[in-house]
């Protein structure tokens, strides 16, 4: 016969459920703790209490907020170069997300209404290219669009322009666009595949104009998915590295670069330290954005 | 009818995307096999710069540190990524949503600012060893490692976990109704269920740790250099043949692991029914 069970009982074995718990979670959670947050703090740390001093090495001092002042101020030429390098990283990868959407609305639509063989093999064709090397897919750019490169063969032979797209902005946009776009393309169709058609259905049985069901139906129950596929996209595309030093000249400097170049050549750790706590930061609030508009449920 | 020639124009833009997404990867594979030195003047098809990768010593001991540190890097973040999956899952406890929240920052978090992270942290660590006990130690494939634990814990975590949120826990309840111990229980019914989500979860940690330029390249030392590291640092100096060969070869090695893990999801579909919700 089983025991009757018993407040007592029942607490203690929710005592030993919970010590459980953490016993299987401890190992990853004491890794992250030394391996991901004590740095995390050292960085706001150095950005807080470190200066650079003549020399390039850091030094300790009382708690300032220069390094983060730094960024609003004008450079010795007078102009706000790191304002004008968030700025240029914003807009870029805001155009970045948005073309993304565009591209891959119609393609995940395309895809989420085909049969099931043949989604399964254009959702393949996606993935290919979502699991290569990024460092790859961001060269073939380089080829693409360099001084003699296939693209601009075409350009100069239709008579547009003769000089090649490498090291321009358009360039960046292209390869953070091929680079990204993935992303986006997955959650769509997530979000489109898994809604009720039947409802599309009813309304066009009610009369509405294919327009107005996509725009009453369609495209709000595929929020969740606009909204996923947007963050993901934005996020890397703002704080990128990898695309613009590839891609990218010297007047097209995003704010990863920037801060690349703060630890590796102007050896100023406590601004880089900064920097990098204000990307995070953006990033953050962003992803904040995405779980509270409800897009978590995808 | 407007409805087919929206339909059909959805057609040729998703047609087009696609030539989008593989055209350049098409060129950059097709030049590869081009003689010339110039890498866009064709001269002819040869394997001579897969020849000459093969004779360099810079890209194999690049190649081989890659292999290295993404195998050890994914055998330990599988493990504790999978124990943080099954504790956050399976049990309450205290502290649990803490927890939560620090293992979501590593995917959120940019590569830039987790790259400043561990610099900072091995540079202060160094420093206190050097100060401690006297031996100086620099930057490699140790320090490469540990970061790249560090980012992949969390994506096979949350691998895992969706695949631990569909199964049933009522399984393995009539396991241990059964008279099966802990143990039992998850070897033999936990763990196989779970296996297709730790499989992909080791995958994707592969691809990360095979993919990472800037994390590495800021925790590097001499002689540590991983093929990844080593093409950027190619690259930015300009396009040349042997790049092509290298990207190439890097491009097969990912399309392999794509389709070992279509085969695995195949064996997905073999999980006992009740299973999935």
């Amino acid at each position: 016969m089983a025991a009757p069970v018993t407040p007592e009982l029942e607490a203690a074995a929710e005592r030993a459920q919970a010590r459980r718990g953490l016993l299987v979670s401890l190992p990853a959670y004491a890794y992250l703790v030394v391996f991901f947050a004590i740095p995390l703090v050292i960085v706001f740390v150095v950005s807080v209490f470190g200066r650079r001093n003549p020399r390039g090495a850091t030094v300790y001092g009382p708690p300032t907020l220069d390094a983060y002042r730094k960024i609003f101020e004008p450079g010795p030429d007078g102009s706000y170069l790191v304002l004008e390098i968030v700025w240029r990283s914003l807009w870029l990868s805001v155009v970045t997300t948005i073309v993304c959407l565009l591209l891959a609305y119609p393609l995940a639509y395309y895809i989420a209404t085909r049969t099931p063989r043949v989604r399964n093999a254009l959702l393949v064709l996606v993935m290919i290219p979502f699991w290569s090397n990024f460092l790859v897919r961001t060269y073939a750019w380089r080829v693409l669009l360099g001084r003699s490169g296939p693209v601009t063969a075409v350009t100069s032979a239709l008579g547009l322009t003769d000089t090649p797209m490498i090291f321009t902005v358009n360039a960046v946009l292209i390869g953070l666009v091929y680079g990204f776009l993935p992303f986006m393309v997955l959650p769509l169709y997530a979000a489109i595949e898994r809604m009720d058609w039947s409802l599309v259905e009813a309304a066009r049985d009610l009369y509405a104009s294919g327009w107005q069901a996509f725009r009453k139906i369609t495209w709000p129950l595929s929020r969740p998915g606009v909204i996923a596929g947007s963050i993901l996209v934005f996020i890397p595309a703002f704080g990128a590295y990898v695309t613009p030093e590839i891609l990218g000249g010297s007047k097209t400097t995003l704010l990863g670069s920037y801060i690349v170049r703060q630890f590796l050549q102007a050896r100023d750790a406590p601004f880089g330290s900064a920097l990098s706590f204000v990307l995070m930061s953006v990033m953050l609030g962003a992803t904040i954005v995405y779980f509270r508009t409800g897009a978590r449920n995808l | 009818m407007t409805g087919r020639w929206i339909s059909r124009l959805l057609g040729l833009h998703s047609w087009a995307v696609y030539v989008f997404f593989y055209a350049p990867i098409a060129v950059l594979v097709f030049l590869s096999f081009n003689d010339n030195r110039l890498v866009t003047v064709w001269t002819g098809a040869s394997l001579r710069w897969y020849r000459e990768m093969l004779e360099n010593d810079q890209v194999l001991s690049a190649i081989r540190n890659s292999l290295i540190v993404a195998g050890v890097s994914t055998i330990v973040s599988v493990v504790l990524g999978t124990a943080a999956a099954l504790g956050l899952e399976r049990f309450r406890w205290r502290g649990r949503r803490i927890f939560d929240g620090l293992l979501y920052l590593p995917i959120i978090i940019p590569d830039v600012t987790m790259a400043v992270m561990m610099l900072l942290f091995f540079v202060q660590v160094f420093g206190l060893v050097e100060l401690a006990f006297g031996p100086k130690i620099g930057l490699g494939l140790a320090t490469i490692s540990l970061s790249h634990v560090a980012f992949n814990i969390s994506f096979v975590a949350v691998v895992v976990r969706a695949r631990l949120a569909g199964l049933d826990p009522a399984l393995e309840e009539a396991a241990a109704d059964l008279y099966a111990d802990r143990r039992q229980a998850f070897l033999h019914v936990t763990l196989p269920l779970i296996m297709p989500g730790v499989l992909g979860g080791a995958l994707l940690a592969l691809t990360l740790s095979l993919d990472d330029v800037v994390i590495t390249s800021f925790v590097s030392g001499p002689g540590s250099t991983t093929l990844p590291v080593y093409v950027f640092g190619l690259v930015k100096r300009g396009v040349t043949p042997l790049i092509n060969a290298v990207s190439t070869v890097m491009l097969v090695a990912s399309m392999l692991l794509v389709f070992v893990s279509l085969i695995f999801q195949r064996g997905d579909g073999k999980v006992p029914q009740g299973t999935r919700q």
